[in-house]
């Protein structure tokens, strides 16, 4: 009763993560989302696993866990860098990556 | 323990719902590297699922590669192209609208003929399949049924998916050409001191863990495949946080090739020397005085050839990808 | 013994749970990149482990709670690099913070 109670949070959290995934104005928004999609889906297949009586298959999420982090470094130098190399950053990637996301403005928040 | 087996068909629904929610956003979004982003979250979710329907070794593998090797290669396809997709205008076309149509239809009809979907009676559950669930304790004694489908009971299916994974791995070889040498300049993330020490920390942790998984196939989820997936991602992680060129000198090319067609040549191997020994083709009976032991033996040496190929052909491939500097 | 078990496991999955749905929330509704980012490290940190910690109350002195500490470990290790890289990612390439007044803006620096 309790695994189905938090299987119920992870997965409206998921769909709530989806959301911003989907929105999410600038390129950062949505690998943040992504990243943490990544962390929900460990969780969820360690409560699966205790939920479905076969909590055996926690290998899966420690490979979750670790892939989810490499993807989000790789997908991080990407967009820093324009390259997985490690080299200079290339003006046409980076042109094309600053074209893609809505231009970062400074707000001033109403207080 | 709380255990026991429940209805997981909301669970189901739910993640099947999440599936078409974001299959639509990315068909919708233009732009392409937000699209890459959302199918990393659709390999997860499929994951889920697979993990959902009792399917593990299936979700392992999608969680290797779906969620980390291919969302990196595609970003790599897409700095060499652009970053956006071309509005398209939708017409109408009704030609080519009438011939999906129909011949959807007969695809649909001809399903008519098989057994509904999980039927016990379906000849698919009756016939092979209960013949590996009884008779794999006894035959090959391995707890993880799905290892002795695969490694033993159709290892010559295995043997061809191997043999397809060298063969792409040529041809991609083929495609993008002999890299060239070439001096690189600084790292940008060498700089980054937090990443540097949880890459020290995790890379040899990763590695450990593919080991494991490669070797504790036979009695949980995993295997050949999943195991040299994930020691192609550590050295992947290597190389984003120290740079193409350490890694590059670590892991050197000649070798690599080398054991790009070692893995299959081990897996043939196998083969051959059990028909010197009496056998079929890779009938693992021969392999030692008691045939569950063969059965043992061979399972391990074929799923070391699987990790041994599939490790250095994502290697291989991801040096490749990274190397390009234009199309 | 196992009511206790049982209870303290019921609480520390409802706290986890609460923890993640506040995460997820925070994501969600904040109004700021910067900002999203620490919402999203709430459910590396107490979500993961209050989840965690629940199920290897459950679950007893096992293999299966080892790997569940495993998996801890490597959440508790992993989550925060990625805030990290995140937010560092987004600064060196331009975005800017929603700053609340004209004093901080003046006084950020790239």
């Amino acid at each position: 009763m309790m695994f189905a109670a938090a299987m119920a949070a992870i997965l409206t959290s998921m769909a709530m993560l989806l959301v911003r995934a989907v929105q999410g104005p600038t390129v950062f928004d949505r690998i943040l989302s992504v990243n943490a999609f990544g962390t929900k889906t460990v969780l969820l297949i360690a409560v699966l696993g205790f939920l479905t009586g076969r909590p055996a298959f926690l290998d899966l999420a420690l490979v979750y866990a670790l892939m989810n982090f490499i993807s989000t470094i790789a997908v991080l130098k990407f967009t820093r860098v324009g390259s997985l190399a490690g080299g200079q950053q290339l003006p046409a990637d980076a042109q094309a990556l600053q074209g893609s996301e809505a231009p970062p403005e400074t707000q001033v928040a109403e207080s | 323990m709380n255990g026991g087996v429940i209805d997981t068909g909301l669970i189901d629904m739910i993640l099947l719902a999440f599936l078409v929610a974001i299959t639509w956003a990315i068909v919708r979004l233009r732009d392409l590297f937000g699209a890459v982003m959302l199918t990393g979250i659709f390999s997860l979710i499929s994951a889920c699922l697979f993990m959902v329907m009792d399917a593990v070794d299936v979700a392992f593998t999608e969680a290797a590669v779906g969620a980390g090797i291919s969302t990196v290669l595609m970003l790599r396809t897409l700095a060499l192209t652009k970053g956006r997709s071309e509005p398209h205008h939708n017409r109408l076309e009704l030609g080519p609208l009438l011939l999906v149509v129909v011949i959807g239809a007969i695809l649909i009809y001809g399903t008519f003929d098989m057994p509904r979907y999980g039927d016990p009676q379906a000849p698919v559950h009756t016939e092979m399949a209960a013949r590996f669930i009884e008779q794999s304790g006894e035959e090959i004694g391995i707890p993880n049924i799905v290892t002795s489908v695969l490694g033993s009971y159709r290892g010559y299916d295995t043997f061809g998916e191997t043999t397809v994974v060298f063969t792409a791995a040529i041809g991609v070889f083929l495609l993008l050409g002999v890299p060239r040498r070439g001096r690189r300049a600084g790292d940008a993330l060498r700089n980054d001191i937090v990443l540097r020490i949880s890459a020290k920390a995790l890379i040899p942790l990763i590695m450990v863990f593919a080991l494991y998984v490669q070797f504790h196939g036979d009695y949980g989820p995993g295997g050949g495949f999943q195991a040299g997936v994930i020691w192609a991602a550590a050295i992947v992680l290597y190389t984003l946080v120290f740079g193409l060129a350490r890694a590059e000198k670590i892991f050197r090319r000649r070798p690599l090739e080398l054991l790009v067609a070692g893995g299959v040549l081990l897996y043939g191997a196998v083969g051959v020397v059990t028909m010197a020994l009496g056998g079929n083709f890779l009938d693992y009976d021969y392999l030692a005085s008691d045939p569950v032991a063969g059965q043992h033996y061979g399972i391990l040496l074929i799923e070391l050839g699987v990790g041994i190929t599939v490790a250095a052909v994502m290697v291989a491939l991801f040096f490749l990808f990274v190397r390009r500097r234009q199309v | 013994m196992a009511a206790i078990l049982d209870l303290s496991s019921w609480i520390c999955l409802v706290a986890g749970s609460f923890f993640a749905l506040v995460s997820s929330l925070a994501v969600l509704r904040l109004p700021d990149y910067y900002s999203r980012i620490h919402g999203a490290g709430i459910t590396d940190t107490m979500g993961a482990g209050l989840i965690l910690l629940g199920l290897a109350l459950q679950a007893g002195i096992s293999l299966v709670t080892a790997k569940l500490a495993l998996v801890l470990i490597f959440l508790v290790l992993t989550g925060p690099t990625a805030s990290h890289a995140l937010a560092k990612a987004a600064y060196r390439l331009g975005l800017d913070p929603v700053l609340n007044s004209e004093k901080d803006k003046a006084s950020s620096s790239r």
